[in-house]
C-alpha cells in the first residue's frame, strides 16, 4: 500500500480548534442573554398585605383543582378577586360557601347559579391569615413581561444552536477545501523545487489492474463468490424474517399524545388510563372521558413542558383537539354534546390467531408494562418497542419465573411441580406455558 | 425394452376411422383458430387503445404495485369510546339475565355480550329457572343479526317513518270507533302480564276492539280440555322426574309437544340409581325424539292411538268402554296395567289434537292421582283458539273487520287457508303487521312495522303461573323498530315508556323482592296455588273417541322438526344446517314413510356414487291441495302413516339458500295435525344433504354399549360393559394395559374430562348449536354438506338396530360364519344395513375425543396438532398446512377440513358474509381460513378463562366451575365436564362409574371423553 504523507497536520488542527471555539462561544452567549430576563421576572413581584409565596403554596394545595388565576375553570378566575369582593365576605365564603348560598346572600347565589350550581368545598381549616396569603398571591399582577421574554429567549436559543451547527459544518467544509488547495500548491511547489534541483521524480510502473489480477485468481473468485452468496443469504434471511415485524413502528397519531409528559413528567400510573389491562385481554385505549378527568382543568401545558421540538402552543393545540373530539367548550366549561371520536392508529397489532391477555401478565404475573412496551414514560411519540414475534414471547416464557407468592391458585400445583422437577422456582414453560393451545385457539 | 401396449387419450382414438383422430394427429386443434378473422380487421385493431406494449406495461406495473403493496402492513384504526359505559370493559364479557318467548319457544336465559353485542345464549341456572334453551333458542342470537330483517316501517310497500304510519293507524282507529267498525288485535300467545294489561286498556278505550290469540302450531285441543275442567285456559306443566311409569300416546314431549322443555326432568328419572329408573312407553306414528328415548315404542296410526287411549282409560278407571280391536293391543294393555300399578308414580300424556282425547288424559291422570301431573304453576305459553281464528277469517271476508293489527304472527304463511286470509285482508280498511321480517303477511299488509328482536326489547313474561320473568334488552335496537307494546301505549294515550309501564306493573308480581333483584335474576318465583280441576263427562268423551275409524288412504301426521320448529327462524343458517336428530338430514323437510309403504308405492332412498342420499318424489293429495315432496324411508314409521314437517317452504325475506323444503302448513287444515291424504309417486329424485348415510350400528358394540336394566342390576359390570382385550405374548390382556407410548404424568394441575351419558342424551341438539355459536363454526351450505364437508365440531350420531334390539344385532354379527350361506357375513352385513321396522334408537354425541395417545398428533408433518398437559388435543391453525393426514388417522372422524374460505366469501353467503352477521362471532376464538384442519378444542378458551379468573382472584378453581359450550348447554345433564384431578368435581365420580367406557377402547387412544353405557328398562 502506498503511504500518503500528511503535509499540513498542524495547520489543520489549528483551524479545527478555531472553528470549535467559535461555535461554542456563540452558544454561551445565547445562554447569557436568557439568564438576566428570568432574574428580572423573579424580582418584579410586588409586595401585598399577605405573604404571596405562602399564598401560592396554599393556592396550589387547596384551590388549583377548581380555580385558575386567569381563566374560568370549574370555578371563576381568581386574579384580583380581592378587589371584586369585600374581604369579610370572602372569609365567610371560603369558610362555608354553601351556608351563604342557603342564607340567600345575593352575591353568593349569583355566583352559585353562574357556575352550574356546583358547590364549592368549604375550607373551615383556612384561617383569615391563610386566606390573606392566598389573596395576596391572587392579587399579584399578571407576569406579562416574563413569559414572552422567556419564550423569546428560549426560541432564540434554539435558533442559535441550529445556526451554530451550520457554522461548524460550513467551517469544516471551508477547512477541507483549503486543505485540498494547499495540498495542490505544496505538491506543485515541491515538484518545481525537485525539477529545479534536478531530482528525477520516479514514474509509476504500469502494472496489471487489480480487478484483472483478481479475476485471474480462480481460488479467490471461488472463495469470494461463496462468501458473497452466504452473505447475501444471510441478509436475505434477515430481510424476510422482518416482514410483518413492526418493531419501532411509530405512526403519526391524530392527536399528538406524549407519554413523556403524562407518564414521565406527571407520573400518571399506566393503569390509570389503561385500566382495562388489569382485568381484560385488552389494555385498551382510554375513552375520552378518562382524559377529561384531568383535562377538564388542564387546558394548557406548563411553560416548562414545552421542548425545543414542540412548543407550548403546539401542546395547547393538541389539548384543544381533545376538547373538539369530546365536545367540551372551554369558555363555558360545558359539554356541547357534539363528539367526534378519535381514530387512533393502532400500534400493536397481534395477529388474530394469537391470543394474548393483558390481565394474565399485568395482574397475575405482575409484569411491569415497560418490559414489553419499553420506557414509555420517556417516549414523546409512542412506538412499538418489542418485536412481538413468537420467539420473543417464547423466550420470555422460558426465562420468567411464575409469580406464585400470595396466590392461592398456585399453592398446590407449584408445590407438586417443584417436587417433580426438583427446583425451587418454576418458569412459565414448566407450568405448560409453551403449549400451542395456550395462545392459539 | 419396448412394449406393445397401446395408450390412448380418448375413446375417440379407438375408432380407426375417425376423422378427428386423423386431424388431431397432425394438428394441435381440430379446427383452425380464427386468427385471420381477428387480425384482418385492421380498423378495430388500430382503434384499440391498448397496444401490446401498453399491455406489458400494465402487467409490469401491476406486478410491481402488488409487490410493493405487500411490503406495507395495513394500518389499523382503533377508536375508543368517547364516553365509556361504566359496565363495559373491552375484552370482558358481560352477562344479562333475560327470558325468551316468541310464541313457540321459551327459555330462561343468560345472554353473553361482548362490547355491547350479544354473542351467545346460555342457560340461566338460577334457582327457579325451569326452562333451558333448546337448539332454536341457542340459535336465536343469530336471528338478531339477520340481514333480511325488516329495517324500516313500510306503508303500502314503501319506506316510511313510524310517525307517518302512526298517524294513519290513529286515524283508522278513530274512524273505526266513530263508525263502530271492528278492531282486531291478532297476536301470538303473549304470556306477558303487562302486555295483556295494555291490551285490556286498549279494548277499554276502543270498545269495538277484540283480541284474538293465534298459535301457528295449535294446542287448542289440550287447552279446550283443560279449560273445560278448570275454567282456566292453560296447560299442565308435567314433572316427569316424579314419574316411574310414563305412557305417551302420540306426545313428543322431548320435542315440541306443548312447548317442550320437559327433557331435564325426564332425564332425571332415566339414569339408573339404586337399580331403578323410569319406564317409558311410547305409542306414536312418526319416529320422534321421545320414541327414540322410549323403553318400549309401538308404532301405530293416530286412529289406533285414540283407541289405545280409550283402552288405557278403561283399564285405569275400570269403566268398560267398547272399542274395536287394534294391532299391538297386548302392548297397550301391558302399558296400561303398569301405569295402573304405578298409581301416583305414573303419568300419561297425549299429543292427539282432539278435545275428547285430551279430556281422557286429564281423567286418567286424575284417576292415578299422578304426582307428575300437577296443576300448580300451569303453563301459559299456548292460548290460541282455533274457533276464534276461524271466526276472524270469516269476519274479515264478510267485511266486518275495520282495522286489523297483527303482532308476532304470520298467518298468510302458517294458515292452511292463507289465501282466504289474504282475500279477507283486502276487505280490511287498514291492516298493520308488527314483524321481525318482511314476511308473507307483512308483504300484504297496508303497514308493516319492524318489530324489535327479544334481545332488543323490554318485556315481562309469565311462562308458568306464579313465575314472573323479565325480558331485558342486551343491545340497542339495530334498526328503527317499534315494539308492539310501545305502540299500544301510544294509542292508549299513555306517554310512559314500556319499561316504566312494566316496572310499575311488576310491583304486583314481585312482592318480597326488588325490581333490581328480579331483573338481575331474570325471574321471580312467587307463591301460587294449584288450579282446582273438577270432573267432566269423561265417559262421553271416551265413548266418542271409541267411535274413531281409520282414515282413508294415508294418515299424514304433521310435526315440527327439532331444527326449524314452526319456521319463524327459517333464515337462520345454523338451524338450517342442523341435521335432524332422527333422519340426519339437513336443509330440507321431507315425507317420512314406512318401509312397507315405500315398497308398495315403489319409492326409495338410495345412496349415489358421491355418497349423497337421494329420495324419490311423491305427490301428496289432500282434498283440493296437492304438494310434491321427497321421501325419506323412516324406520319405525307406523305403517299407513306418513310424516311431514311444518316450518319449511318459506319464500319471503329468506336468502335463496334457505328457501328449501315444502310448506306443509297448506295441509294443516282446521289446525288438525292429522290429515287424510293419498300419495302417488312422482317423477324425479331429490338430492338430500344427509350427514349420516349408514343407518345402523352393524353390531359394533364397542361404539355404543347398551344393556337392559335387568342385566345391569343382576350381572357384573364385565358382562354388560366388557373391557376390550388384545393378545400380548399369546395371552389375552386388557387393551388398556398395552401401549406403544409412555404416558405423561397428568396427576398435577388440571386434567379435563368430558362425560357423556347415553341414558340421558335425548338428541335435542342444543349442544350442536351452542358449539356453533361458541366456536365460530362456519356454515357450509347444502351442497357442501351433501359432499360430506360439514364443519360441525360436535355431531350427534344416531344409530338404529337392524333387529329389534341392539343386543340381537351383536348376536347376529357374532354368529356370522364364513362369507356365504345363511350365516355368511357377506349377506348378513347387507341385511344389517337396513334397520328394522321398529328399531331401537341410540343417540351418541361425538366430538374430538382428546386422546392422550392421539393418532392424529403422530402423523402431522408440521406438528400443528399437539397435546397439552391438561388433556386437550390442541390445534394450531396457523401452523397447519392442510395435509389432512390427521383426519385420515383419526378413528373417530371428528376432524373437519376447511375446503374453502367460509367467511367473506360470496360463494358462502351465510352469516359470515355480512357485517351484521359477523357481529355474532366470538372474538376469543379464531375464524379459520381455507386449507386448515379444525376440530373440537374442548372449549380451551373457556377453561383458560376460568383458570385466569381464579388466578386473578387468587383462589383455587371452584368445584364444577369448568364448563364447555356443550356441557353448559346440556339441559338433561348428559354431558358433564370437569377436572378429574379435583376429586370434588362431578366428573371425577363419573369416571369411576361402572357404566363408564371409552369409544373404541381397543385402539388404545386413551381418550379424555368417555361415555356411559345405555341402560334400557325393557
Amino acid at each position: 500500500m502506498k503511504k500518503v504523507g500528511n503535509h499540513n497536520s498542524i495547520s489543520r488542527k489549528i483551524l479545527f480548534s478555531l472553528a470549535f471555539t467559535l461555535v461554542f462561544s456563540l452558544t454561551l452567549f445565547a445562554q447569557k442573554t436568557a439568564a438576566p430576563a428570568a432574574d428580572a421576572a423573579a424580582v418584579s413581584a410586588p409586595a401585598a398585605a399577605g405573604d404571596a409565596v405562602a399564598g401560592k403554596a396554599l393556592f396550589n394545595a387547596n384551590c388549583a383543582a377548581c380555580h385558575k388565576l386567569d381563566a374560568k375553570s370549574t370555578g371563576p378566575a381568581l386574579r384580583d378577586v380581592a378587589n371584586k369582593y369585600d374581604k369579610a365576605w370572602l372569609y365567610k365564603w371560603i369558610n362555608n360557601s354553601s351556608a351563604m348560598v342557603k342564607s340567600g346572600d345575593a352575591k353568593a347565589v349569583k355566583i352559585f347559579e353562574e357556575y352550574n350550581k356546583s358547590v364549592m368545598t368549604s375550607f373551615p381549616q383556612l384561617s383569615t391569615a391563610d386566606i390573606d396569603n392566598i389573596l395576596a398571591y391572587t392579587s399579584e399582577p399578571k407576569a406579562e413581561p416574563t413569559t414572552p421574554v422567556a419564550t423569546v429567549a428560549a426560541s432564540g436559543q434554539s435558533a442559535d444552536s441550529g445556526i451554530s451547527n451550520n457554522v461548524i459544518l460550513g467551517a469544516l467544509a471551508l477547512v477541507l477545501l483549503m486543505l485540498v488547495v494547499m495540498l495542490f500548491f505544496v505538491n506543485n511547489v515541491l515538484t518545481k523545487i525537485a525539477k529545479a534541483n534536478g531530482v528525477e521524480v520516479a514514474q509509476k510502473q504500469a502494472s496489471l489492474p487489480l480487478w484483472k489480477a483478481f479475476a485471474k485468481n480462480q481460488f479467490l473468485v471461488l472463495v469470494s463468490s461463496i462468501f458473497l452468496l452466504l452473505a447475501s443469504g444471510y441478509f436475505a434471511y434477515g430481510w424476510f424474517m422482518q416482514i410483518g415485524v413492526d418493531q419501532d413502528y411509530a405512526p403519526v397519531q391524530p392527536i399528538h399524545f406524549s407519554h413523556r409528559i403524562h407518564a414521565g413528567s406527571n407520573g400518571v400510573d399506566c393503569k390509570y388510563c389503561h385500566s382495562a389491562a388489569r382485568v381484560s385481554k385488552n389494555a385498551g385505549i382510554p375513552s375520552l372521558n378518562v382524559c377529561m378527568n384531568c383535562h377538564k382543568n388542564i387546558s394548557e401545558v406548563a411553560d416548562t413542558t414545552a421542548t425545543a421540538e414542540y412548543s407550548k402552543a403546539f401542546y395547547d393545540g393538541e389539548i384543544q383537539k381533545l376538547y373538539d373530539a369530546v365536545g367540551w367548550d372551554k369558555s363555558t366549561q360545558k359539554y356541547t354534546g357534539k363528539t367526534n371520536p378519535v381514530k387512533w392508529v393502532r400500534i400493536h397489532n397481534l395477529p388474530d390467531f394469537a391470543y394474548f391477555n393483558h390481565s394474565q401478565h399485568v395482574t397475575v404475573g405482575g409484569i411491569e408494562c415497560q418490559k414489553c412496551h419499553g420506557e414509555v414514560q420517556t417516549y414523546e411519540i409512542q412506538k412499538q418497542f418489542a418485536p412481538l414475534t413468537m420467539g420473543w414471547c417464547v423466550n420470555c416464557h422460558r426465562e420468567t419465573n411464575v409469580k406464585v407468592e400470595g396466590n392461592a391458585y398456585y399453592d398446590k400445583i407449584h408445590q407438586e411441580l417443584s417436587k417433580k422437577y426438583g427446583k425451587e422456582k418454576l418458569t412459565v414453560s414448566d407450568m405448560g406455558g409453551l403449549e400451542c393451545g395456550k395462545c392459539h385457539y | 425394452m419396448s412394449s406393445n401396449k397401446k395408450y390412448w387419450k380418448s375413446v375417440e382414438e379407438l375408432n380407426e376411422n375417425s376423422s378427428i383422430v386423423e386431424t388431431l394427429r397432425n394438428n394441435e386443434f381440430v379446427e383452425a383458430i380464427p386468427t385471420d378473422e381477428f387480425l384482418s380487421d385492421k380498423e378495430s385493431l388500430s382503434s384499440s387503445s391498448t397496444t401490446r406494449r401498453d399491455f406489458l406495461k400494465y402487467v409490469g406495473f401491476s406486478t410491481a404495485a402488488a409487490t410493493l403493496a405487500a411490503c406495507e402492513g395495513p394500518v389499523h384504526k382503533s377508536i375508543p369510546y368517547v364516553l365509556q359505559p361504566e359496565q363495559i370493559i373491552p375484552g370482558v364479557a358481560d352477562y344479562y339475565a333475560t327470558t325468551m318467548f316468541d310464541g313457540f319457544d321459551f327459555a330462561n336465559l343468560l345472554i353473553k355480550t361482548r362490547e355491547g353485542r350479544p354473542i351467545k345464549v346460555e342457560n340461566n341456572t338460577i334457582e327457579g329457572a325451569k326452562f333451558s334453551a333448546n337448539a332454536r333458542v341457542h340459535a336465536s342470537v343469530l336471528s338478531l343479526y339477520d340481514n333480511l330483517r325488516l329495517k324500516q316501517t313500510k306503508v303500502a310497500g314503501k319506506d316510511a317513518t313510524w310517525q307517518e304510519a302512526d298517524l294513519k293507524i290513529k286515524s283508522s282507529l278513530a274512524d273505526a270507533k266513530a263508525k263502530g267498525g271492528q278492531i282486531v288485535l291478532l297476536t301470538n300467545t303473549l304470556a306477558s302480564p303487562s302486555t295483556e294489561k295494555l291490551i285490556a286498556e286498549f279494548i277499554a278505550k276502543n270498545p269495538t276492539a277484540k283480541h284474538v290469540v293465534y298459535d301457528a302450531v295449535s294446542e287448542s285441543a289440550a287447552l279446550d280440555a283443560f279449560e273445560a275442567v278448570s275454567g282456566e285456559r292453560a296447560l299442565v306443566d308435567y314433572d316427569f322426574s316424579k314419574a316411574n311409569v310414563i305412557v305417551s300416546v302420540g306426545a313428543d314431549f322431548l320435542g315440541d309437544w306443548q312447548g317442550g322443555g320437559f327433557d331435564a326432568a325426564y332425564a332425571k328419572g332415566r339414569v339408573p340409581q339404586a337399580g331403578k329408573m323410569s319406564k317409558h312407553f311410547q305409542f306414536e306414528a312418526n319416529m320422534t325424539l321421545s320414541g327414540a328415548a322410549a323403553d318400549k315404542r309401538v308404532p301405530m296410526t293416530v286412529a289406533e292411538q285414540k283407541l289405545a287411549l280409550v283402552k288405557i282409560y278403561s283399564v285405569i278407571t275400570g269403566s268398560a268402554v267398547a272399542t274395536g280391536k287394534i294391532a299391538n293391543e297386548d302392548a297397550v294393555l301391558k302399558a296400561a296395567q303398569q301405569l295402573r300399578d304405578a298409581g301416583s308414580k305414573g303419568v300419561l300424556v297425549s299429543g292427539i289434537q282432539d278435545k275428547n282425547a285430551q279430556l281422557l288424559v286429564l281423567a286418567i291422570n286424575q284417576a292415578l292421582t299422578s304426582e307428575a301431573f300437577s296443576t300448580v304453576g300451569t303453563r301459559q305459553v299456548r292460548k290460541g283458539s282455533n274457533e276464534k281464528v276461524a271466526q276472524l277469517i270469516a269476519d274479515m271476508n264478510a267485511g266486518t273487520v275495520h282495522t286489523l293489527i297483527m303482532s308476532g304472527v304470520n298467518p298468510v304463511y302458517t294458515l292452511a287457508n292463507g289465501d282466504a286470509f289474504v282475500s279477507g285482508l283486502k276487505k280490511v280498511k287498514l291492516s298493520v303487521s308488527f314483524a321481525l321480517k318482511e314476511d308473507e303477511t307483512a308483504l300484504v299488509s297496508s303497514i308493516a312495522i319492524p318489530a324489535p328482536h327479544y334481545l332488543e326489547s323490554w318485556n315481562d313474561l309469565m311462562l308458568t303461573k306464579g313465575t314472573y320473568s323479565l325480558v331485558q334488552p342486551t343491545i340497542k335496537p339495530l334498526f328503527s323498530s317499534k315494539q308492539f307494546q310501545e305502540a299500544l301505549l301510544d294509542w292508549n294515550g299513555n306517554t310512559q315508556s314500556f319499561y316504566d309501564y312494566i316496572k310499575a306493573n311488576a310491583a304486583n308480581y314481585i312482592s318480597g323482592t326488588t325490581w333490581n333483584k328480579a331483573l338481575h335474576d331474570g325471574l321471580f318465583v312467587g307463591a301460587v296455588g294449584a288450579t282446582s280441576i273438577s270432573s267432566a263427562d269423561f265417559g262421553a268423551a271416551a265413548n266418542a273417541l271409541a267411535q274413531t275409524k281409520a282414515v282413508q288412504g294415508f294418515e299424514l301426521v304433521l310435526y315440527t322438526k327439532t331444527g326449524l320448529g314452526d319456521g319463524q327462524q327459517a333464515n337462520n343458517p345454523w338451524l338450517q344446517e342442523f341435521p335432524d336428530p332422527i333422519t340426519r338430514v339437513s336443509w330440507d323437510n321431507y315425507l317420512t314413510i314406512s318401509r312397507a309403504d315405500a315398497e308398495e308405492l315403489g319409492v326409495e332412498n338410495r345412496i349415489v356414487a358421491d355418497g349423497g342420499l337421494n329420495g324419490s318424489y311423491v305427490t301428496i293429495n289432500a282434498g283440493n291441495k296437492e304438494i310434491t315432496a321427497p321421501v325419506i324411508v323412516q324406520p319405525g314409521q307406523a305403517k299407513g302413516t306418513v310424516g311431514l314437517a311444518l316450518g319449511y317452504g318459506r319464500k319471503a325475506a329468506l336468502k335463496e339458500e334457505m328457501q328449501v323444503g315444502v310448506n306443509a302448513y297448506v295441509l294443516y287444515a282446521n289446525f288438525n295435525n292429522v290429515q287424510s291424504v293419498t300419495i302417488t309417486k312422482a317423477g324425479g329424485e331429490h338430492e338430500f344433504a344427509s350427514v349420516q348415510s349408514q343407518k345402523t350400528l352393524m353390531g359394533r358394540g364397542d361404539i355404543v354399549k347398551e344393556t337392559t336394566l335387568q342385566i345391569f342390576n343382576t350381572k357384573e359390570a364385565k358382562v354388560w360393559n366388557p373391557q376390550p382385550v388384545v393378545s400380548l405374548d399369546h395371552k389375552e390382556v386388557e387393551a388398556t394395559s398395552v401401549d406403544l407410548w409412555e404416558s405423561f404424568d397428568r396427576s398435577i394441575g388440571h386434567h379435563f374430562n368430558l362425560s357423556i351419558d347415553l341414558n340421558s342424551c335425548t338428541g335435542c341438539g342444543a349442544c350442536v348449536i351452542a358449539c356453533h355459536a361458541e366456536n365460530n363454526v362456519p356454515v357450509v351450505g347444502k351442497e357442501e354438506i351433501r359432499r360430506s364437508r360439514d364443519m360441525h365440531w360436535l355431531r350427534i350420531d344416531r344409530y338404529y338396530s337392524s333387529e329389534e334390539t341392539f343386543a340381537k344385532d351383536v348376536e347376529k354379527k357374532e354368529g356370522f360364519d364364513g362369507l356365504f350361506g345363511d350365516k355368511g357375513s357377506l349377506g348378513g352385513f347387507g341385511q344389517m344395513e337396513s334397520p328394522a321396522d321398529n328399531p331401537q334408537v341410540v343417540f351418541q354425541p361425538v366430538m374430538c375425543q382428546h386422546c392422550n395417545h392421539a393418532p392424529c398428533e403422530t402423523v402431522c408433518p408440521v406438528a400443528a396438532t399437539s397435546h397439552g398437559r391438561q388433556g386437550q388435543n390442541q390445534m394450531a391453525y396457523n401452523r397447519c398446512v392442510g395435509t389432512r393426514y390427521c383426519a385420515n388417522n383419526c378413528p373417530y372422524k371428528v376432524r373437519r377440513f376447511n375446503w374453502f374460505l367460509y367467511n367473506n366469501n360470496d360463494e358462502f353467503d351465510f352469516y359470515m358474509n355480512d357485517d351484521l352477521g359477523r357481529m355474532v362471532i366470538n372474538p376469543d376464538v379464531n375464524v379459520r381460513s381455507r386449507g386448515v384442519m379444525e376440530k373440537c378444542s374442548m372449549c380451551i378458551q373457556m377453561t383458560q378463562k376460568t383458570i385466569l379468573t381464579a388466578k386473578r382472584e387468587g383462589r383455587e378453581v371452584s368445584v364444577d366451575e369448568f364448563q364447555t359450550a356443550c356441557s353448559a348447554a346440556c339441559s338433561t345433564g348428559s354431558m358433564v365436564f370437569g377436572d378429574v384431578n379435583n376429586k370434588e368435581d362431578k366428573v371425577s365420580k363419573l369416571v369411576e362409574d361402572k357404566r363408564m367406557y371409552h369409544l373404541l377402547e381397543h385402539v388404545g387412544t386413551k381418550p379424555n371423553v368417555f361415555y356411559h353405557v345405555k341402560v334400557r328398562n325393557t
